[in-house]
């Protein structure tokens, strides 16, 4: 059973090796931040794959984490291509 | 131009309230798991800097009328106080007591002096990156 999550392990670290491609080549910044947020994911799947793997349950609040960190990161930089500042003052103003 | 972030807004308010039960989560299950005060501090501070994404700098401000400063230094004194208790006592600076109780629904637990010193270490978490974070993002 060990050497299904070993092979487990070692597609999802062929996938994030798509996703740092993506990161590189990508044309826009858009692109970019996909990949980021999908580097996240398969950080995540990762993490799980090597709790698993090391047989302990300390991991699972570091994915629970990274899925927080992730989802803020994407939701920041994502406003900062739409309206050009992270942090408004006033919304009804502008 | 005027946006429309209902979607986004209607998933903070929603997922604010997971952030900070996590946080507090990790902050009481400090002294037997990963976790404590520092990352408890940043993940409540990362909850509040969501809604400052979803929202803007005047709402959360009236929503959150915190003094980050004054929390800053109010956490900077629990773990002064928690250090300083222990020369009433007798014994060496920073010395941590603790003992069992029976309280009234949790059971039996094991109550540690070393909480109050994670809750200022808490505090002046929240407090400092609040700071830095308001006063980067306040200005023009």
């Amino acid at each position: 059973m060990m050497i299904f999550f070993w092979i487990v392990l070692f597609l999802i670290s062929l996938s994030m090796l798509g996703f740092i491609y993506r990161l590189i080549m990508g044309p826009s910044i858009p692109d970019r931040v996909v990949a980021l947020d999908s580097l996240g994911v398969a950080l995540i799947c990762m993490i799980g794959m090597i709790s698993i793997l090391s047989e302990s349950s300390f991991f699972l609040e570091i994915i629970l984490l990274i899925a927080i960190l992730a989802f803020i990161g994407t939701v920041a930089f994502s406003k900062f291509l739409e309206k050009g500042e992270i942090i408004q003052r006033d919304n009804n103003l502008s | 131009m005027k946006t429309n972030d209902v979607i986004l807004q209607t998933a903070t308010k929603v997922v604010f309230f997971i952030i900070i039960l996590f946080s507090i989560h990790i902050f009481f299950a400090g002294h037997y798991t990963p976790g404590g005060g520092f990352v408890g501090g940043l993940l409540t501070a990362s909850g509040i800097v969501l809604l400052l994404l979803a929202f803007d700098l005047k709402t959360v401000t009236t929503t959150l009328p915190i003094n980050y400063t004054v929390m800053t230094s109010i956490g900077l004194l629990i773990a002064l106080a928690t250090a300083a208790g222990s020369i009433f006592f007798n014994v060496p600076l920073l010395t941590h007591a603790f003992d069992y109780f029976d309280l009234p629904l949790l059971g039996k637990q094991s109550l540690h002096t070393a909480v109050f010193f994670d809750t200022g270490v808490y505090l002046v978490v929240v407090g400092v990156t609040m700071t830095i974070i308001q006063s980067i993002g306040d200005d023009d």
